[in-house]
């Protein structure tokens, strides 16, 4: 069986001659519209946030690869890099990357939850949940790394 | 906000021709009062200011689902979002997104009628008949047919915004609203259809398409319950 709708010989008339037209502008394409949170709803912000998460923590990975090829280079030139590890400007995006991995992982839970079916009519209240979790994880984790300076 | 008499709403129309370069935004001021609704601004623009403005409408009380646009960057049918609801000094209109403009605020309707599976139900059975209760394997009656095919939900899809390929939320709900009440469809048919990287595994769940769908079909959901359909026969399968 097709699972498509048949062509409709009348509706491939006129799609000839609205090709025969020329291009037509198509709007909303494009990457932006992910971002694009103006009124939107809870749903979108988490997807954009997912995706800005997502692509800092992939950026993340090549960094921190960079970071170890340090010990390549010697003792020297860790101990050197530890010295700026350890700045209060370096906990500090620590804690960036601490609730980049907090709100990309906790939402992919969600997302897991939703995306088979289960909990789909509570999807707002279980990310207002994640929201709440979330800020005290880091939190926590927010003092403990800046009190081991 | 309700709207004195005499006031004035500043409206600025996305507008398009076949064969222009691009697109460009035209200005009106329009007068309102405190029910007017967006449709009847654009009809008024159409009527004593420039006729050559296009757009679609038919029934005027959100049944045709023609008249679907974008206000202020916000998916809604025209004359049922009131001027009232929607702030700021100015009121953008464009069409809504994700599909070819044919002109003005007119989309091409014909790639999201073509996302469909075939055939899908447009009528279903009367829950108010005695003979027509619900079958063993159906829960309830879930209205899937208030579906108006307005395209405000794929509008909405940021996932459609960057993959044509994707065939949408109203097809997909389409889908599970057959699964749902099969009709002697071909169910496994419908899964394949649906198991894809084009089907229900592309919605990356941010609601929109339900937050936008004007007649309460739900897309998201139905989608999540298709994907748990399609979890539970590769679980059997495997």
């Amino acid at each position: 069986m097709s699972v498509r709708r048949g062509a409709d010989p009348g509706l491939d008339e006129i799609r000839k001659g609205r090709e025969e037209a020329g291009p037509v502008p198509r709007k909303g394409v494009g990457p932006v519209a992910w971002f694009d949170i103006r009124r939107r709803g809870l749903g979108h912000f988490a997807f954009s946030l997912n995706r800005i998460t997502g692509l800092g923590l992939v950026f993340y990975l090549y960094l921190h690869l960079a970071v170890l090829s340090t010990l390549l280079r010697g003792e020297d030139a860790w101990d050197s890099f530890l010295g700026v590890a350890t700045s209060k400007f370096f906990l500090l995006l620590d804690v960036l990357l601490i609730f980049g991995l907090l709100a990309h992982g906790l939402n992919g839970l969600r997302l897991a939850l939703v995306g088979s079916g289960r909990a789909v009519d509570q999807q707002k209240a279980l990310y207002r949940s994640i929201q709440v979790i979330g800020t005290i994880l880091l939190l926590g984790a927010a003092l403990r790394l800046m009190g081991s300076e | 906000m309700s709207a004195p008499a005499g006031t004035t709403r500043r409206f600025r129309i996305f507008r398009f021709k076949r064969g222009d370069d691009g697109h460009r935004y035209d200005e009106f001021d329009v007068p309102v009062h405190e029910r007017t609704t967006v449709l009847e601004a654009l009809r008024w623009v159409q009527l004593r200011k420039d006729p050559t403005l296009a757009l679609r409408h038919s029934c005027f009380h959100a049944s045709c689902g023609t008249c679907g646009v974008r206000v202020n960057g916000r998916e809604g049918l025209g004359c049922v979002t009131a001027l009232a609801d929607v702030s700021g000094d100015t009121v953008t209109v464009e069409p809504i997104a994700n599909l070819p403009v044919l002109n003005d605020l007119v989309a091409d309707m014909a790639p999201f009628v073509d996302r469909f599976p075939a055939p899908h139900p447009n009528v279903r059975e009367s829950e108010f008949l005695p003979q027509a209760d619900t079958p063993d394997d159906v829960e309830g009656y879930g209205r899937f047919e208030d579906c108006i095919e307005c395209g405000l939900c794929l509008s909405a899809c940021p996932v459609a915004a960057t993959d044509d390929t994707y065939v949408g939320p109203a097809a997909l709900a389409y889908a599970q609203r057959m699964l749902e009440e099969a009709r002697g469809t071909d169910r496994e048919a419908i899964l394949d259809w649906a198991d894809s990287e084009a089907g229900a595994w592309r919605c990356h769940a941010s609601f929109e398409c339900t937050e936008a769908c004007p007649s309460n079909v739900r897309p998201a959901q139905r989608i999540m319950a298709l994907r748990k359909e399609l979890g539970s026969r590769k679980k059997v399968s495997s």
